[in-house]
């Protein structure tokens, strides 16, 4: 079926940058009450921008047990995500999550989001945008408690 | 479906679909029978009041209890929060004044006493049992599994400070039909209460209240929309002893006897455990999903389950690449069949599943500690109903073996 495209594939068996590291600036845990995927993830950020938003991440290392999607997204948002400036991140999280709630509508842009194209599939399937959406939830949190301001993607 | 294809449905052991039989008594009743009933003296409140009374005769005799001893609560979560709930009220001063002795003791729960459930509960039959045990001091044990599904022996678990067991007739993951006998006469030499959970059982057995487990138990629990009945409606069985002598666990109007400022004393069972409008409509549905598996008759209904349930696991058993929860022989399973396939998330064998029409189940089922003994995260599940056909078992197995490719595996 068209939903596993090479790419989900590709990620979800060899996730990118998977395994927990030491350091960083915060750890979360997240499941997905429903079907009891979890995963912990790290975030480990360079306070060098010196202004709102300019701390690059450093770093992102996960653990994480789930099917292919939420796995696949969770490789695309650590590949997408990794040595850029913390604001540039959360709006790479504001196009995958417009594409993934978009039922369709919205198939994403490779320049945007990367990889994570491959999932514009899962806005068809109502009940997986959950999954696809597990490692960025994480993702958020963990910001969050490093200090980052993160209301404006949650609003 | 998507594409086009018909609809294979295999999820009902998540909820049954519902014969016209069913929707048409609904619809008679809100059509000419509508009123709130035990309420008003006009003449539709009066039929409205008949509608529902005869519904809870039908209901009860369909598991061999008296009327009295039915009471309609929301679903098959409601009526154990009922039970647990109501045991954790007893506790309050006063609660248990005028109740019969030897009722009474059995109602009273604190540290040191024991309550008893399995590893392999759905989480409705569970997570009451932590609450009430958080709330009155007791001790939450549980009877563990062998690795095919089975119960262990109850001394591992039931002994002298047990005061309840609260164990699943047939397990929504495992499908595994236990014989509960032994686990229910070592509750009762203790003087401990029993509380089954028959949501699973009832859909595909025959369930006698009175004859079950040798004797018969002091609770029951199950849910309307998973025995062909309107979703909105479960039914809880006590022994009349019991629920006589029950503190109540939701309060308002329908089921006190006088109300004065300073207090109220309550109506006798069952209207005691039903406050509020009662659900008239869903209690005369479930009666005619009753009927119609009465006239199908529950002994055949059975024998179909066991053809199903014989068809998918011989089919199954020839693909090494799959994993059956519970055990392998169809004989002591009844109604679903979980598994795993190697190397793929349960999520995903659903999804290329439900992508050919084959409607299953798929994650812990509320039964997370289960999966965490069996050792997976989660399981696909695939549940039969009256209408499945071994025809439909085919096109699962069919759609089943598309997986594989999918993700690139070999088998």
């Amino acid at each position: 079926m068209d939903l596993y495209g090479e790419l989900i594939l590709e990620h979800s068996k060899r996730p990118l940058h998977s395994g927990l590291r030491d350091g960083g600036d915060a750890e979360v845990h997240h499941v997905n009450p429903t079907c009891g995927d979890e995963i912990t993830l790290r975030v480990h950020l360079d306070s060098a921008g010196g202004h709102a938003g300019g701390d690059v991440v450093r770093d992102i290392s996960y653990d994480a047990l789930g099917c292919s999607i939420s796995v696949a997204s969770t490789s695309m948002l650590a590949q997408e995500c990794l040595g850029r400036e913390v604001a540039d991140t959360l709006a790479t999280y504001g196009h995958v999550h417009a594409m993934l709630t978009s039922r369709g509508q919205d198939a994403g842009d490779a320049h945007e989001i990367g990889d994570a194209v491959a999932l514009a599939g899962v806005a068809r399937y109502p009940a997986r945008v959950k999954c696809a959406l597990l490692g960025w939830s994480a993702y958020l949190d963990a910001l969050a408690q490093a200090g980052v301001d993160i209301a404006a993607v949650r609003s | 479906m998507r594409g086009g294809r018909p609809l294979v449905y295999l999820d009902s052991g998540a909820t049954s679909q519902k014969p016209t039989v069913v929707l048409d008594a609904e619809r008679d009743f809100y059509a000419t029978h509508n009123a709130a009933v035990h309420r008003g003296a006009h003449q539709l409140a009066e039929e409205a009041t008949e509608a529902f009374e005869a519904a809870r005769a039908t209901v009860a005799a369909f598991i061999g209890a008296d009327s009295e001893s039915v009471v309609f609560t929301k679903n098959g979560t409601e009526a154990i929060n009922l039970v647990a709930y109501a045991l954790s009220n007893a506790g309050a001063d006063g609660a248990l004044d005028g109740a019969d002795p030897e009722a009474a003791s059995r109602l009273r729960l604190g540290p040191g006493d024991e309550i008893v459930v399995t590893v392999m509960e759905h989480h409705a039959n569970l997570v009451p049992w932590q609450e009430l045990a958080r709330r009155t001091g007791a001790t939450l044990r549980w009877l563990d599994i062998t690795d095919d599904g089975q119960l262990v022996p109850p001394e591992t678990a039931i002994g002298h400070r047990t005061r309840v067991l609260a164990v699943t007739q047939v397990s929504n993951v495992l499908a595994t039909h236990h014989d509960l006998t032994p686990y229910v006469q070592a509750a009762r030499s203790h003087g401990a209460l029993v509380v089954v959970d028959a949501c699973q059982s009832v859909p595909h057995l025959p369930v006698d209240v009175q004859q079950l487990a040798g004797g018969g138990v002091d609770f029951l629990a199950f849910t309307g929309h998973k025995v062909l009945g309107p979703s909105g409606i479960g039914v809880l069985y006590g022994r009349p002893e019991l629920l006589a002598a029950m503190p109540p666990f939701l309060t308002g109007g329908s089921m006190i006897e006088v109300v004065r400022m300073e207090g109220s004393t309550y109506a006798p069972p069952p209207q005691r455990f039903e406050a509020g409008v009662p659900v008239a409509a869903q209690a005369v549905g479930l009666a005619a999903a009753c009927d119609y598996l009465t006239a199908v008759g529950m002994d055949r209904v059975a024998a179909h389950d066991q053809v199903l349930m014989r068809h998918a696991l011989g089919t199954l058993a020839s693909r090494g690449w799959v994993r059956v929860l519970g055990p392998a022989e169809p004989e002591p399973r009844v109604g679903a069949v979980a598994f795993t396939v190697d190397g793929v998330h349960p999520h995903d064998v659903g999804q290329v599943l439900d992508d050919q029409g084959v409607a299953v189940r798929t994650g812990h089922h509320c039964a997370w500690p289960l999966h965490r003994r069996l050792g997976v995260t989660a399981s696909t599940r695939v549940s039969f109903g009256v209408y499945t056909t071994t025809e439909e078992v085919d096109a699962f197995v069919a759609a089943l073996d598309t997986v594989p490719a999918v993700f690139g595996l070999a088998v």
